[in-house]
């Protein structure tokens, strides 16, 4: 197991087994994705409250827990980073900074559309569960234009963790805001006490568009990863041999 | 079929989600490829370039 973490350590061999397990994550990912997208467009019953509009949370709960799983992802990596001088971990959080704001995005458009036909609103100014997600947005952003501002790869990958572990601290508000104020957005469906509380022809698909987008995240994450790599490993001789092709 | 895009009123509002969500997932995997093709080349230029140089 530690060899094989070690192994994961080195450049050249994880730019080489990212390759071969792309693949895999995204068409395992699109597969699930495709099911849940039928099966909750046309086979989901409609929802007794919300009608056919309900379908929406197909496109929109993945991407507001990838939005939030992204940032995780980022904290835990800068933070070990900064800890433990580790450049692949910092390497991680720089490649999953355009994915996090991509997602938040399609939540919060997703979140808006489905928001028009039954709160009567695109957006409420003050609304803690919005507001909460729009902030991160902004993280994301300002995350990567303290690392575009900064040239020198080290000093960026310290500046933009120290950023991203104070913006941490709005994770668990987004989570909790539905619970801790009043707020316009539902409470949670899937992670409470006694289970989810949604038919199963409702659940299934939404379990399976949850894990294909997981797992398409995940494709992307590792091809993001392998540029990072590749880009600050630019000057060794395993990055000259590879593209040059030759074996000295 | 005409009910089914209908979505009960709602056609609107749900198609449109289901086509952003798609969009997004293209420009995700554009991004990615586009940014790793651009980095690839970046490097293979400057090698080329010292190999000619030498």
């Amino acid at each position: 197991m530690w060899n094989f973490i070690q192994k994961l350590g080195s450049p050249p061999h994880f730019y080489g087994l990212a390759a071969k397990m792309i693949p895999w994550f995204a068409i395992s990912g699109l597969l699930l994705i495709a099911y849940g997208t039928i099966a909750g467009l046309f086979f989901a019953p409609p929802d007794s409250k919300q009608g056919d509009a309900f379908r929406i949370i197909y496109a929109h709960v993945p991407a507001a827990y990838l939005s939030m799983m992204a940032y995780t992802i980022m904290a835990v990596t800068a933070g070990i980073g900064l800890i433990w001088r580790m450049k692949l971990a910092h390497a991680v959080a720089a490649a999953a900074a355009p994915l996090g704001a991509w997602f938040t995005f399609l939540a919060l458009a997703t979140g808006s559309i489905w928001g028009r036909p039954m709160w009567g609103t695109w957006w409420e100014w003050g609304d803690p569960r919005l507001t909460s997600e729009l902030i991160m947005l902004f993280l994301y952003f300002g995350y990567m234009s303290l690392r575009a501002a900064i040239d020198d790869t080290a000093k960026a990958d310290k500046a933009s963790a120290v950023l991203v572990l104070v913006g941490a601290v709005n994770v668990p508000i987004i989570h909790f805001s539905v619970e801790w104020w009043s707020s316009l957005h539902q409470g949670p469906t899937l992670i409470k006490k006694g289970g989810p509380s949604i038919d199963a022809a409702m659940l299934y698909p939404l379990l399976g568009i949850i894990l294909g987008f997981t797992l398409f995240f995940g494709a992307l994450l590792l091809a993001r990863i392998r540029t990072e790599v590749l880009h600050r490993e630019r000057r060794t001789r395993w990055v000259r041999n590879m593209i040059l092709g030759e074996s000295t | 079929m005409m009910d089914t895009l209908a979505m009960g009123g709602y056609g609107a509002y749900v198609w449109s989600s289901f086509a952003l969500m798609f969009i997004v997932m293209v420009a995700c995997v554009g991004q990615a490829r586009g940014r790793q093709r651009r980095v690839y080349q970046d490097i293979e230029k400057r090698l080329r370039a010292m190999e000619a140089s030498k």
